[in-house]
């Protein structure tokens, strides 16, 4: 015993860190990445392992030689971040188009509000809606890449249920005749979907990953169940006044990007809201914005921009929505 | 479903090791090092001498403000020196040395173990003799405990609690006591149910100790007035304020003490203590003291007498651990890392744990992820987050006293929650003391 260690109270602490948090999400992230890599072969490798390491690249670069700061690629939060970014772009996407979204996703939303932890928009998210909006065509482009696992590529479409349903509908079809048209089929929603961004298409390997992170505590299950929640009840409402026009619950929670949005990016901790009272507020913002955005808007989806739009409001939230406070008032006199 | 406080709260592992180890009497020392400053408040003033011969029980030390209580030498023998000596801190406070001769106790203290019922005494009676006995509060901050059963005449108690909840990880020495010495305990607390004029008691026990709930039940059943409440496992129930909102439902005031909501509450190491001193004539000389850790081979809970220097109580398991890095005096949430092993225990010392550098060094401070863990974890509802933010900026003190940094009882669930690593409590503790001497010298001006 050569010298004590001498500290202020509490002397044990909690075996997770920030890197052990970010290994859990993505192991959750494993399952919809098998199904898309089952599904989209090597394409789907190639923009996970392109993004991860552009991703990575870009804050290694930031921290050594423009803020000469410590460089903490270990924590690993930009790998997820290059995950999530090639999960949310069509599987057949050029390898550049993945290195721009990170270069905007990590150099300009992460790193230039001081990096992790400082950001006030998700960094992929950001990144995917970058690249939407400058490379529109390339972004819609849902043609299905070769995989060695699958040789029926003809028995999907490859555009997405969403988009179909809103070009239908501006060409003046009712849903009923979009629907028998192509066939939609929950059974195929749910397990796997073709049309879709790489990480969308499996609502089943999703909900996995959700049940893994409730079960490693690494996120409440407020945000994904209010969002899914909100969309359910307010698209119920719209469908039951006119199903001809507006989509039902279902169809809205199992196509497009709300189980990836709600599960993996709403709840990133930097971007949503500290206390319970905010996440409700935040959550069912999201809710409304996406369907609204789906209903009304020129996009047909709009997860992505209602998650954006809501993490704008963050700040605010958690000033004005206080925890519960153990002492309400002040001793009198 | 069992009651529990209802904000925030975390479940660090329990590793209560030393559970099933009876207590046993540490041997007599060969010299005593008893501080002065054994309580919160003024330290007491040496009255003895170099030279002076003492007796066990006798008073050496005589309180010198309100707030302040006698100290009694645990040992008969010779005064050796009455000088400043390291604290656990290594902080210089007068101690007086004794070199000890035999085992001789003054003549009015008895020693028998019958258990004395009766209790013959008026309320002012009870009060003298508790501050008489020099008794403080034993469950941690060491408030002499006659100025607490002493409330401002405005103030009506209706409550007394007992607090035996020994939530904190690893110390058992609340626990043994309650299995060994229930009735001693109860009748303690039927003592300062008198001296505080109030017909309700409940005693909060935490589920993980159930021989300690059955006997204490036990004996509480000849008390038709005190309720023995089993409590969910939870830190830090031990918490006056958590404690009392799980008991009763009430929630004290900011900057309020509990008798604001006609609480008061005692630990069970008190309510011992003030048996003794009131039925027994016996001052506070003595306490349990639980010596653990997962790299200790022996877990054992200890009589020793209020002098006892650390590196003597290591001698007795052996010598401390090759791995042992860190030793507390206290349980591993709110007790104080010891830097120098020949500090002696105080009345209030409840533990000595030692623990290894892997199970307790703190890792690398990373960047706040927002995940708002520490709010969760936080039994005021503050954000802790936020308060280690402010602070940091430095001079915002307005902004500190808005999100009631003051109100915070530093029980460590956040600095133990932050995934970051964050030194929180660290941060917030030097802020919340300059805001309160702030809104000290604000109520002064006024």
């Amino acid at each position: 015993m050569a010298r004590l260690l001498v500290s202020g109270a509490p002397h044990l602490h909690v075996k997770e860190n920030t890197q052990s948090l970010m290994r859990d999400v993505l192991i959750a992230l494993a399952p919809s990445l098998l199904v898309s890599i089952y599904f989209f072969g090597f394409s789907a490798i190639k923009l996970v392992l392109v993004g991860v390491i552009s991703c990575v690249l870009v804050e290694y670069l930031i921290q050594k030689f423009i803020m000469k700061t410590k460089v903490t690629v270990n924590d690993l939060s930009a790998t997820v971040t290059g995950c999530l970014l090639a999960l949310n772009l069509p599987p057949s996407s050029p390898w550049w188009l993945v290195v721009i979204g990170a270069i905007v996703a990590i150099g300009i939303v992460k790193m230039t509000f001081g990096g992790l932890g400082q950001n006030i928009f998700n960094p992929a998210l950001v990144g995917r809606v970058f690249l939407l909006i400058s490379f529109p065509t390339l972004m819609t482009d849902w043609t299905i890449p070769e995989s060695w696992f699958r040789t029926d590529v003809d028995a999907f479409t490859g555009a997405t249920p969403l988009g179909i349903a809103k070009e239908g509908l501006a060409a003046g079809l009712t849903l009923p005749e979009i629907f028998a048209a192509n066939e939609f089929t929950f059974r195929e929603m749910f397990f796997i979907k073709a049309g879709g961004s790489v990480g969308e298409i499996s609502a089943l390997a999703l909900i996995l990953g959700f049940v893994y992170l409730l079960i490693r505590r690494v996120i409440k299950p407020h945000i994904p169940l209010i969002i899914v929640g909100t969309i359910a009840v307010m698209t119920g409402i719209f469908n039951l006044i006119n199903p001809e026009i507006y989509t039902g619950p279902l169809f809205n929670i199992f196509t497009g990007g709300v189980l990836l949005g709600s599960i993996f990016m709403a709840t990133d901790y930097v971007t949503s809201p500290m206390s319970v009272k905010g996440i409700v507020i935040y959550s069912i913002g999201i809710g409304v914005i996406t369907v609204l955005i789906r209903y009304f808007g020129a996009y047909p989806e709009g997860i992505s921009f209602a998650i954006l739009i809501m993490n704008t409001t963050v700040p605010l939230l958690n000033k004005y929505c206080k925890p519960r406070r153990y002492a309400k008032e002040v001793k009198n006199g | 479903m069992k009651r529990t406080f209802s904000i925030g709260g975390i479940h660090p592992q329990e590793n209560k090791l030393s559970r099933e180890a009876h207590i046993e009497t540490f041997p007599v020392l060969d010299v005593a090092y008893i501080s002065m400053a054994q309580h919160l408040g003024a330290p007491a003033e040496p009255v003895v001498q170099k030279g002076d011969k003492v007796k066990v029980g006798q008073v050496i030390g005589k309180p010198t403000g309100f707030i302040s209580t006698f100290v009694h030498s645990s040992v008969s023998g010779t005064v050796k020196a009455v000088e400043p000596k390291g604290d656990l801190a290594g902080n210089p406070v007068m101690h007086i040395v004794i070199d000890v001769e035999g085992d001789e106790w003054c003549e009015e203290i008895n020693r028998s173990k019958d258990i004395v019922r009766e209790i013959p005494f008026s309320s002012e009676e009870i009060l003298e003799k508790i501050k008489n006995a020099g008794v403080v509060g034993l469950g941690g901050a060491a408030f002499p405990t006659h100025v607490k059963l002493n409330p401002p005449k405005d103030k009506k108690a209706e409550y007394l609690i007992i607090n035996g909840t020994e939530c904190e990880p690893y110390i058992t020495s609340d626990d043994r006591i309650m299995r060994e010495r229930p009735d001693e305990i109860v009748i303690g607390a039927a003592i300062m149910m008198k001296a505080l004029k109030v017909d309700k008691c409940y005693i909060g026990i935490e589920e993980n100790k159930p021989e300690a709930i059955v006997s204490i039940t036990r004996a509480a059943s000849h008390y038709p007035d005190m309720k023995v409440v089993a409590l969910k496992k939870k830190y830090p129930q031990g918490g006056e304020k958590q404690l009392i909102d799980a008991l009763t439902g009430r929630k004290v005031p900011s900057l309020a003490l509990p008798i604001e909501v006609g609480a008061v509450v005692q630990n069970v190491g008190t309510s011992l203590a003030v048996y003794e001193a009131v039925q027994k004539n016996k001052p506070l000389i003595d306490n349990v003291v639980t010596v653990t850790g997962n790299c200790v081979p022996q877990h054992r809970n200890f009589l020793v007498r209020v002098g006892t220097p650390f590196s003597k109580i290591l001698n007795a398991i052996g010598g401390a651990p090759s791995d042992a890095a860190k030793f507390v005096s206290g349980g591993p949430m709110m007790g104080k890392a010891v830097a120098n092993i020949e500090a002696s225990t105080l009345k209030a010392t409840s533990a000595l744990l030692l623990l290894t550098e892997a199970e307790t060094k703190r890792k690398e401070e990373g960047n706040c992820i927002r995940c708002g863990n520490c709010i969760d974890a936080c039994p005021m509802g503050l954000e802790p987050y936020l308060l280690n933010k402010l602070s940091r900026i430095g001079g915002m003190y307005d902004e500190l006293e808005k999100e009631k940094i003051h109100d915070c009882i530093e029980c460590g669930c956040c600095l133990y929650s932050c995934p970051a690593h964050i030194p929180l409590l660290d941060i917030i503790r030097v802020s919340k003391a300059e805001v309160m001497n702030i809104m000290r010298n604000r109520s002064v001006k006024k």
